[in-house]
């Protein structure tokens, strides 16, 4: 590609042609603030709407200022990034900006991870400036994963890319005009009736208090306050490679013995893992990957190949609302989380001789569909919930410290028992490929009763959106399809739907980009993507440092059928560890 | 119009079938049939003839007279006065405002003298639903003489050397923005004719499209030539039915006459038009938001590069012209290019159409060479000031064009001296105002109309012009200081720098300008809490002269919010504080014992 030279504050610089100025400015050093811009390019999330305005920067003859982010590079071009024109613009805009902000800043959700307040105090924006007192007022839509409150949009519209661009859902969409203009949901329906998956992506990029999270972290406190309650907790895969971050180490530190010691000292009454009732999930979802596999192979009745994972709740609401042709293949097992709750409240609950509305549930998850899935109703029994509650990554950072918990002081601990044994499989269930790779290890060894010739699957990993690669089965070839990202499933699955010509044979879905790693429930990335590679590489790591990586030979799995559930796909099985999905008509 | 000895020409334009023009069409035709003319003359509907001050309008040809605001029961008189007997009915003739005499040609018509018409050349003279009328007049020659003996480029040549820009605003060449969409290779371009007329009182490409729908189907052939383009796309405004409906008539007929569709005049050359109906959006007519909406997305611009003419409809080159630029095409190619760089300034050529309104006589459409100054076209054309007012100040360029005062008054009118003087050419709305206009007031309405029309996607156009507004507003109530001033100003200046479009890099342009030429009559609501011109009825004060007061109690009782006080027959007063300013006090006392100030 040939290069263009361009000069920024008097200084040189040669960069790749079809560059913007804003990427030839941080070559050199010169940062130029932004707000509505974000390019988490290995993920194709690119957003270059130019609408905030906060990046002008002034070029050699061009009669207005030019938003740096999307304007290209051209050979000589002559830019000043600092000029009193500048500043004066910037200023004023975002001055505008705050005019029409709610100056909530202190009880916002968003305080501290604000990119509108980094702004103004970089800015040196101090008091009302700009008269004028009308605000653009919308009506806040709770769902219960997310909360929008849009008198807080800034308009940069990436939640509208994300959700339409990236994730292909399409629930969200620019409306009205003038001061009126919102982002919102077809018809301004609220976001449950829409197409909405709860997948969150709007939430993991909204710059301002917009899009935020559904908060359980109070009613966690209240319920470990009552002395009736006995409350333990779940922690998902993803959640020990991120929530380091929020305590100041480097993306991909492990903490798990920290977390789980935090989470003592919190005060709940078991500590637990959700990549236990992930080795269980493989066990059912592998049995009935072989079972599929049969009826595929000797053409039987009854459901057939390809056959889908089922773990994510975005990518099940995906299917629900926007699949309907291929809603009889995914898998019937429940996400790991739902059967943490389920087994909790009769099995755990058994054992400690207490009645399940006794018994509470909270998970930590690196996701906000985790908090729907909890909420549908399936997953209760009497209206009592199986999850009663779900705390993001986020969440519990916030509870940590809250409590005055020492991240850095914290011994290692282990967690509690029985629900708390996992493998190297539970774990790598945290990113894209790995619930397949689990999968895989087991239904290996159940299929040709041979150990593993090796154990890391590498053509299964990446963080191409769509990959498919073969694993062969002693006298079967199975090709397997994993995607990331609502919209490379979206492609993936409509090749299937189409004919499936690479005859694919089971396919892993997560909808956030990376998977859980990236899950709109972790640490903002604030648009670096190299923190979502980070956090992969580390789950990996666990995986490595695991003594036992295949679910199958999980002894506490191996316990839980002998004691409880006799065998993968039993009666009782049916009951607690699947489920069945339904057609819904969204906008 | 070769069998008929006479013919009756009646407008139908939009503004006088409004006023009954067709009742009149059929009036002249069962009057003539009575009288056993009905061979003898033809009653045409013709597009606008312009003048719509005075219409519907109706012209007898072959002597040229013209009749003006005739009424559907005028018909019979007509008929029988001027077409059996040949005498001209006298008070049906337009009236020399200045000399109080009749004038029966329209060429004698102070109105039309000025005028010179190139892209209006047909309307009204044609009946815009015949093609063979508009090839009588050498319609689709211009084509065929493209497709059968030039190359594109050296069709492109001819426009560019011709100095044609852009009608809808910009003012970019013509010819170089063809040469541009021409470079780039693709399997499919388009041609696009913007036809979303936003400016609130500009109506002339919708005239072109009712007058003259040919002339832009010939246009779009010729520029699909010229860049390689087998499809033409007619952007239009829904709530331009006769002119939606003119075009679609003209484009089945252009069809079947074989001048659109495959192989035109029996060359390689092939193409055919789509309309795209628009919901009237005023971005729309900023190019890449009209390409947006075409394509079914909301209708917002997106930062240029990449220009249309890369990356346009559907992503492919795709070239975007007004309506009125299009017009000028054909007879560009036919008269050639230097004919038309001989008409108007240095760097402006031909002649551009002003929709005339406000405070003027002669309100409708005019088309005059470039480099005419704003004096003849108010003065001598627009035939001065309504009701021998004192002029104040136009507003060229539409919502976005800045206002001239009486000093720009001999400024020749071209895209350069109109920008130089903090306006623009837009589409050629221009506004007259005169001394009961206030100014701050007049900056009020055209930046609710921006601050409405804006998509509000970027910062500066959906919050900059609301606060712009809200100033405006503390202005006109009396709320502002003069340091709001000053915030305006830099409010202004930052929007205009900072915006992502056309719409609001242009939105301040009537602030800053009344700013600049009537900052005394801002400073008066400012400092003195006073309206000059007596428009802003925050300001007004109503007072009730005790000395003339009688008591009546009708003031007391027409209040509507019980602001007035008093005894029977005793002197009444107003309370200041609860007065709301409506003025039924003042239209109700029969004594002139309230005055306003």
């Amino acid at each position: 590609m040939s290069e263009v030279k361009i000069i920024i504050d008097g200084k040189e610089v040669h960069v790749a042609k079809g560059s913007t100025v804003l990427d030839a400015a941080k070559k050199i050093g010169v940062d130029i603030p932004t707000l509505c811009h974000l390019d988490l390019h290995d993920t194709k999330m690119v957003n270059q709407a130019a609408s905030c305005r906060v990046c002008v920067v002034e070029v050699e003859g061009r009669r207005n200022l030019a938003p740096s982010c999307a304007t290209p590079v051209v050979e000589g071009m002559v830019v000043k990034t600092n000029t009193i024109r500048v500043m004066e613009a910037r200023k004023t805009v975002l001055e505008l900006l705050v005019s029409d902000h709610p100056k909530e800043c202190l009880s916002c959700a968003k305080a501290g991870d604000c990119e509108l307040q980094d702004l103004t105090e970089l800015c040196g924006l101090r008091g009302d400036s700009i008269s004028g007192t009308a605000m653009s007022t919308y009506k806040k839509d709770i769902t219960p994963s997310l909360i929008r409150d849009m008198d807080k949009c800034v308009l940069c519209r990436r939640c509208e890319t994300m959700c339409n661009k990236v994730q292909e859902v399409g629930a969200l969409s620019g409306i009205n005009r003038g001061f009126n203009a919102v982002v919102s949901s077809a018809f301004e329906l609220p976001m449950a009736e829409t197409v909405c998956t709860h997948c969150g992506q709007c939430v993991a990029v909204c710059p301002t208090g917009a899009l935020t999270e559904m908060n359980h972290t109070w009613k966690v406190v209240e319920a470990l306050a009552d002395p009736t309650k006995t409350v333990i907790v779940q922690t998902a895969p993803a959640v020990r490679v991120a929530l380091g971050e929020e305590f100041g180490n480097e993306p991909g530190s492990i903490v798990t013995g920290k977390m789980v010691s935090a989470l003592k000292a919190i005060g709940f009454d078991h500590v637990f893992d959700t990549d236990f009732t992930a080795d269980l999930t493989i066990l059912e979802e592998g049995t009935e990957l072989l079972e599929r596999l049969e009826n595929f192979l000797e053409g039987k009745e009854g459901p057939s190949l390809p056959i889908l994972t089922s773990c994510c709740p975005a990518w099940v609401n995906f299917v629900e609302s926007q699949f309907h042709e291929l809603i009889d293949i995914p898998s019937t097992a429940r996400s790991p989380q739902q059967m943490f709750g389920s087994v909790a409240k009769t099995y755990f609950a058994d054992k400690l001789g207490i009645k399940r509305e006794d018994l509470v549930v909270v998970s930590v998850m690196p996701c906000l569909a985790k908090k729907f899935e909890a909420s549908r109703e399936e997953f209760a029994v009497d209206g009592n919930p199986d999850v009663d509650l779900v705390m993001s990554t986020r969440e519990l950072a916030d509870l940590i410290k809250q409590m005055n918990i020492d991240m850095e002081e914290l011994e290692e601990s282990e967690f509690d028992n029985p629900l708390g044994m996992s493998t190297g499989a539970g774990v790598i269930f945290g990113t894209t490929g790995g619930v397949i790779e689990a999968a895989v290890r087991t239904a290996y060894e159940v299929r040709t009763k041979k150990p593993l010739p090796k154990i890391d699957f590498e053509e299964l990993r990446g963080f191409d959106g769509v990959r498919v690669a073969s694993v062969a089965m002693d006298d079967v070839v199975l090709n397997i399809g994993i995607a990331h990202g609502l919209g490379n499933a979206k492609a993936l699955l409509t090749e299937i739907r189409d004919g499936n010509p690479r005859n694919i044979h089971a396919v892993e879905v997560m909808a956030c980009p990376g998977g859980c790693i990236g899950g709109a429930g972790q640490p903002y990335h604030h648009g670096d993507s190299s923190i979502l590679m980070k956090r992969q590489a580390a789950i990996y790591q666990v995986d490595k440092n695991m003594p036992i990586r295949k679910s199958h030979e999980n002894p506490a799995i191996a316990e839980i059928y002998e004691k409880f559930l006799g065998k993968p796909l039993s009666e009782k099985a049916h009951h607690l560890l699947h489920t069945h999905y339904h057609m819904k008509d969204k906008a | 119009m070769s069998n008929f000895k006479m013919h009756m020409l009646v407008c139908g334009g939009t503004g006088c079938i409004s006023a009954e023009s067709e009742l009149i069409v059929s009036n002249l035709q069962s009057e003539l049939e009575a009288v056993g003319m009905g061979d003898q003359v033809q009653v045409l509907k013709t597009g606008c003839f312009g003048f719509c001050e005075k219409g519907p309008v109706v012209k007898v040809l072959p002597d040229n007279t013209f009749y003006v605001e005739v009424k559907p029961a005028d018909a019979a008189e007509l008929v029988k006065e001027h077409i059996v007997k040949g005498r001209k009915v006298e008070r049906l003739l337009y009236m020399d405002p200045d000399k109080k005499e009749r004038v029966a040609d329209s060429k004698n018509m102070d109105f039309y003298k000025k005028q010179m018409r190139i892209a209006l050349r047909n309307c009204g003279f044609i009946d815009p639903d015949k093609v063979e009328e508009y090839i009588a007049r050498d319609g689709y020659h211009a084509l065929g003489m493209a497709v059968t003996s030039m190359t594109p480029q050296e069709v492109i040549n001819v426009i560019k050397e011709s100095g044609l820009r852009g009608r809808g605003g910009g003012g970019f060449p013509t010819g170089l923005k063809w040469e541009f969409a021409s470079k780039y290779d693709a399997d499919q371009k388009y041609v696009v004719c913007n036809a979303d007329e936003g400016d609130p009182g500009a109506f002339m490409d919708r005239s072109i499209l009712e007058g003259d729908p040919h002339s832009i189907i010939e246009a779009m052939a010729i520029c699909g030539y010229a860049i390689g383009a087998s499809k033409g796309q007619v952007y239009i405004r829904a709530e331009y039915p006769l002119a939606i409906k003119r075009l679609e008539k003209g484009i089945q007929d252009a069809r079947e006459a074989g001048l659109l569709g495959e192989n035109i005049m029996g060359t390689d050359f092939s193409f055919d038009i789509e309309l795209s109906f628009g919901a009237g959006a005023f971005v729309c007519g900023e190019e890449t938001a009209l390409i947006h909406s075409m394509e079914g997305e909301r209708g917002e611009p997106t930062t240029k590069p990449p220009f249309p003419a890369e990356s346009g409809y559907w992503g492919k080159p795709t070239n975007v012209n007004n309506v009125e630029t299009l017009a000028n095409i054909p007879i560009i190619l036919l008269k050639g290019s230097a004919w038309f760089a001989g008409i108007g300034t240095e760097k402006s050529k031909g002649t551009k159409v002003f929709a005339l309104a406000g405070k003027i006589n002669n309100v409708g459409l005019i088309e005059v060479p470039m480099g005419t100054t704003l004096r003849e076209v108010i003065y001598d054309i627009g035939g001065g000031i309504k009701n021998g007012k004192k002029f104040k100040a136009v507003q060229t360029g539409g919502p976005s064009g800045g206002c001239l005062t009486e000093k720009d008054l001999d400024t020749p009118i071209d895209f350069d001296n109109l920008i130089a003087k903090g306006s623009m050419m837009g589409s050629g709305g221009m506004i007259v105002m005169d001394e009961d206009d206030c100014m701050p007031a007049v900056a009020k309405f055209y930046l609710e109309f921006t601050e409405e029309e804006s998509c509000g996607k970027c910062t500066p156009c959906r919050i900059g012009t609301k606060r712009l507004s809200e100033l405006l507003e503390m202005v006109t109530e009396g709320k502002a200081e003069v340091k709001h001033l000053d915030e305006m100003k830099r409010l202004s200046r930052v929007i205009k720098d900072t915006a992502l479009c056309g719409l609001g890099q242009t939105a301040p342009n009537p602030v800053l300008s009344t700013l600049d030429a009537f900052y005394d009559e801002y400073l008066a609501h400012v400092q003195d809490k006073k309206c000059p011109a007596g428009q802003c009825t925050h300001l007004m004060t109503y007072t009730i002269d005790p000395e003339a007061c009688v008591g009546c109690t009708a003031c007391r009782r027409v209040c509507p919010v019980e602001a007035i006080t008093g005894e029977v027959k005793k002197p009444h007063v107003i309370d200041q504080d609860k007065c709301i300013k409506c003025g039924a006090c003042y239209d109700k006392c029969k004594f002139n014992a309230i005055s306003v100030n």
